[in-house]
């Protein structure tokens, strides 16, 4: 082993060509680092039961959904919205897109991360809580106001479901006025909003009539177990053991007890 | 370089999401060039590079900012971008089973078959390849992992052998070792290739 001297002359010509292997990097590493960690969005169309989607999302999570229209007005009212620039990408990553798919056929375990930064506390608190909304059925905005423990917020979660970035991801539409009424709907209005709870097995016209009846509640007299009316329990029992409510207080009167699983509690505090 | 990196991390402590996008700018190509010639091919290399700011965005998100006006983002950043890429490297080798200092099967080890632990076996000869960078990638990139390493930090990269303590975690002196064995290796390769081609066509 001889003397180790680094700056030997005769490398010269090995240490130039090494130096010529510094290359750039491809143009795609710098945009697809910033939607990685976030910092930058792209979004593409997708089908859905009320027409074509645009889908954004980073590497956080989905970003937002509106229904499509000029690419241009959409890129930048959501930079002006979140801050961040987005492009268009051909189509969702597979992942993503089949993770949609799955979620909007019903399987609620169908995983979707969110990227909701930007938003308040109580923004999320209300989208989160609609998450739990089983499909084909509805919760009156007074259930999520009171699930979240700000049960005087009605207005506010009314609020903030208009504002739910991420529509059909995050299933607003399953939240209805506490009268019973469907109410409306950020994507595209009430016709949407019908529609999509139809879709989801969910009779709107039948739940608005039983509504405009005072009807507020069903009971099973065989289980004495009081539901919301959309409730999967609710709507199990047969037409000869269905008992109706206009309030939780008369089925509680009744010797009926509340429902575990729709928590008809949380819907009378303020509806009542 | 160094007082841009100074300012730099100053402003990634006050605000990593506003200054992220110039750590991007300022280190992609040189986190690129650093994978490519260590692992080798453009895809996997670009992977690595996107992954290694992925990590380090992640990892600056949780320092304190003391910490982040402290770091050094150079050869941090070159640590970073290593480890992706040595693991890499382990992953690939690990169906044949052959450690650098093991014979390979011909009975020579690695090291001694210059060129191609992971570049092509047959003897580089076009004059036109010679010439060019792919020559020397193919080169390079026949050299054993602890040489190749040490001379893309130095060579292709340009880390001082300070910097590259630090990214290493070695002694200076170790790291000058290495960057003269392997640059030693490759002389040799070199002049092999030359020998190899018809006498009329070497210059």
């Amino acid at each position: 082993m001889t003397r180790i001297r680094p700056t030997e002359p005769d490398f010269t010509a090995v240490e130039a060509a090494l130096a010529a292997l510094a290359v750039p990097a491809p143009p795609s590493l710098a945009p697809a680092t910033l939607l990685a960690v976030g910092l930058a969005d792209a979004y593409a169309p997708i089908d859905s039961p009320i027409g074509p989607l645009f889908v954004a999302w980073n590497g956080r999570g989905v970003s937002a959904v509106v229904a499509a229209e000029e690419a241009s007005a959409f890129e930048t009212r959501f930079t002006r919205q979140v801050g961040r620039p987005i492009r268009p990408a051909r189509s969702l990553p597979p992942r993503l897109a089949a993770a949609i798919a799955r979620r909007l056929a019903g399987d609620r375990r169908a995983r979707i991360d969110l990227d909701l930064r930007g938003y308040t506390d109580f923004e999320r608190a209300v989208w989160l809580k609609a998450l739990e909304i089983p499909r084909g059925e509805v919760r009156p905005y007074a259930w999520i106001a009171a699930e979240i423990g700000r049960p005087k917020a009605v207005r506010a979660v009314g609020s903030a479901l208009a504002h739910n970035p991420v529509p059909l991801v995050v299933p607003c539409h399953r939240v209805v006025r506490s009268d019973g009424l469907i109410g409306q709907y950020s994507l595209g209005g009430p016709g949407n909003k019908r529609a999509i709870l139809a879709a989801e097995g969910l009779d709107p016209d039948a739940l608005e009539t039983l509504a405009r009846g005072g009807i507020r509640f069903i009971g099973s007299d065989t289980t004495r177990i009081v539901c919301l009316p959309s409730c999967h329990h609710a709507r199990r029992i047969q037409p000869g053991h269905r008992k109706p409510f206009r309030s939780l207080g008369d089925g509680l009167l009744a010797g009926y007890r509340a429902c575990r699983s729709c928590r008809p509690a949380s819907a009378a505090a303020v509806a009542a | 370089m160094v007082s841009m990196d100074d300012d730099l991390t100053v402003r990634l402590a006050a605000d990593l999401d506003s200054a992220f996008e110039a750590l991007v700018v300022a280190h992609q190509d040189r986190l690129y060039a650093i994978a490519l010639r260590v692992i080798g091919d453009p895809r996997d290399a670009e992977e690595i590079a996107q992954d290694a700011l992925v990590r380090a965005y992640r990892a600056l998100e949780t320092y304190a900012a003391d910490r982040i006006r402290a770091l050094r983002l150079r050869p941090w950043l070159a640590a970073i971008v290593l480890n992706l890429a040595r693991n890499r490297v382990t992953r690939r080798r690990e169906p044949r089973a052959a450690s650098l200092d093991q014979p390979g099967p011909d009975g020579r080890s690695l090291e001694e078959r210059l060129p191609g632990d992971s570049g092509p076996d047959e003897p580089i000869t076009a004059m036109e390849q010679r010439e060019g960078v792919d020559y020397w990638a193919v080169l390079l990139a026949g050299l054993p992992v602890r040489y190749r390493i040490p001379v893309v930090l130095r060579h292709v990269d340009g880390l001082s052998f300070a910097e590259m303590s630090t990214a290493l975690e070695k002694p200076e002196g170790t790291l000058k070792a290495q960057v003269h064995r392997g640059l030693a290796l490759l002389r040799a390769a070199h002049e092999a290739a030359v020998r190899a081609e018809p006498q009329e066509l070497t210059a």
